[in-house]
């Protein structure tokens, strides 16, 4: 209980710091009731329009990460798989960069989210027809690098045919991903959908506990496979689908949260999903304010100080690993 | 009453029958010994029994709402993904008992201490399950089948890889298991310590039951040859029949 005590505590902290900091100038004490509509009319449409939406997504997207991370591990009962794995961040990638390309992105806001969305949710339909619905987890991870493979390859060839330099910055600057400029019109575009892959995640704890101990035992234990796979697929692709939809690309969240925090639950992967929900909304929200913090001028992306601080992490923790299977 | 009945269970692989028209059933007090040679279908006999394989015929666990509460099922792959102590491996046994919100009432401490203290686990509780031996992680997946508390008890090879004094202390809480009125149902590749602890054996051959009743009927010197090619002495000794091979047959 301590630990979900100070992961909500840290999840607080940095919320608060993530609206408290920001280009324009102002202090906790004008900007935090501006939040409630008090004070200068300025102060309250920054607050209300561009931090609160920037520091909420942040959230969504990095406990949608962290949730579907651990979901996903724990069903394949390997610390590295990933949410990216069976396909949805590239697909839904895909299918921004197709809005962006085709001018679908310019005609209203939410042309671009809904059209990755979109991608997103058809790409785990193809592997559910590729892998069957009773597949097994070998044959969907299977599935899962193929459909990224072939999403990762549609995308270079969309920038490849993308007419003019200015198209191909636009795409290639979405897909580093990042939470800035976003509004409260992609908060809502992107909660339902979210809310409702956490609600399928969150429920999935007892059967990963069980798959602990392999497929044959959890299943003599009453867990059916076969609808957990449906939960944890349907789930991932609503929940990651839905932040990449309104972020772009977002790595190694979904990786190194669960992995970091596995020790401090016992390993049990019921109590990960909560953890790393929590660890994740915690992560992104960090990493957006070292975006603001480190080099405020350049507009860093999101992802791409993800990666920077994940990739040295995910390093360290496998070195860790190394000297404790010696 | 019957707490497993199997009829007439067929399962194919394309079209080669694995496990060939099998029936039987086990009843309260049973401490039964699947043996056969590799390959013979045990594995596939018990899974398809409890419904995990697509089959013909009829198994009376087919059904996953009540397989749970009525058998508990260890498999031969012994399987602890993460890192976990022992006691919350063993409490996964009590999945099926638990409410919705997974509290562990009273009760379900008690059959998980009772299921460590049978496996002589209980100083390994805060043990990391998956830093223990390979041996000793046995024993934990065997305290979690424990702990399910069912009235039937499947187990695939449980004792393959124990230490003598293991191996003998498995089958003797499941011969107690037996003995208490609960029903066991294992697979097994040491016939003498098959003949010594189970009150029942079913001989499998080549997907079908060529053998069902107690030790000295079927481990006779016809059926080894014929089933194990082998030349074996079963002596009656004070302390239950002891089974020697001697031979490989051609």
């Amino acid at each position: 209980m301590t630990l979900f005590a100070s992961l909500t505590a840290l999840l607080l902290a940095l919320f608060t710091a993530s609206l408290c900091i920001g280009s324009a100038a102002l202090t906790p004490w004008n900007s935090l009731p501006a939040l409630f509509g008090l004070g200068d009319p300025l102060t309250v449409l920054i607050m209300q329009e561009i931090r609160l939406p920037r520091a909420l997504l942040a959230a969504l997207v990095g406990g949608s990460l962290g949730l579907s991370g651990a979901a996903m591990q724990g069903y394949l009962r390997n610390p590295l798989a990933e949410p990216g794995l069976i396909g949805v961040s590239g697909s839904a990638a895909l299918g921004a960069v197709i809005a962006l390309q085709t001018g679908i992105a310019a005609l209203f806001t939410l042309a671009l989210p809904l059209m990755a969305l979109a991608f997103a949710l058809g790409s785990v339909g193809l592997i559910l027809m590729l892998a069957g619905p009773r597949g097994a987890s070998l044959t969907l991870i299977l599935a899962g690098i193929a459909i990224s493979a072939l999403a990762g390859a549609l995308t270079s060839l969309v920038l490849n045919l993308s007419p003019n330099p200015y198209a191909a910055y636009e795409i290639m600057f979405w897909l580093m991903g990042s939470v800035a400029d976003r509004s409260m019109t992609h908060v809502t575009l992107a909660l339902p959908v979210m809310a409702v892959g956490w609600v399928l995640l969150a429920t999935l704890g007892r059967g990963l506990d069980a798959l602990t101990l392999g497929e044959d035992a959890a299943e003599s234990l009453g867990v059916s496979l076969t609808t957990l796979r449906l939960r944890l697929l349907g789930g991932t692709a609503a929940a990651v689908g839905a932040a990449t939809a309104v972020t772009g690309a977002v790595g190694f969240v979904g990786l190194v949260v669960p992995h970091l925090l596995r020790p401090l639950t016992g390993a049990r992967p019921s109590t990960l999903l909560g953890a790393s929900t929590l660890g994740g909304a915690s992560m992104v929200l960090a990493a957006d304010l070292a975006v603001r913090l480190v080099l405020p001028s350049k507009d860093l992306k999101l992802g791409v100080v993800m990666a920077i601080i994940g990739a040295p992490l995910f390093l360290h923790l496998i070195y860790k690993t190394r000297r404790e299977i010696l | 009453m019957t707490l497993l009945s199997v009829q007439t269970l067929t399962v194919r692989r394309g079209q080669c029958p694995v496990v060939d028209h099998v029936s039987f059933g086990i009843a309260p007090g049973e401490c039964v010994g699947l043996i056969g040679p590799n390959g013979s279908g045990k594995t596939t006999l018990m899974r398809a029994a409890l419904g995990l394989l697509p089959h013909d015929g009829h198994s009376s666990l087919s059904d996953p709402r009540t397989r749970a509460r009525t058998a508990a099922w260890l498999p031969q792959e012994r399987a602890i993904a993460w890192p976990m102590p022992v006691e919350a491996i063993v409490t996964l046994g009590r999945l099926p008992h638990l409410p919705r919100s997974g509290r562990v009432s009273d009760a379900d401490q008690a059959a998980i201490d009772r299921a460590l203290e049978r496996t002589g686990l209980t100083g390994f509780r805060q043990r990391t399950a998956t830093e223990l031996s390979g041996g000793e992680q046995a024993r934990v997946l065997i305290a979690r089948a424990l702990a399910q508390d069912t009235p039937l008890l499947m187990a695939d090879e449980p004792i393959a890889g124990l230490d003598p004094a293991a191996q003998l202390a498995t089958l003797g809480v499941f011969s107690d298991l037996a003995k208490a009125g609960r029903g066991v149902l294992t697979s097994l590749h040491d016939l003498s310590l098959a003949a010594r602890y189970c009150t029942r054996l079913l001989l499998l051959s080549q997907g079908r039951l060529v053998a069902d009743g107690p030790p000295a009927e079927v481990l006779t010197p016809e059926n080894l040859a014929r089933v194990f090619h082998l030349r074996a002495r079963v002596l009656q000794t004070e302390d239950g029949p002891l089974f020697q091979p001697l031979d490989v047959l051609p």
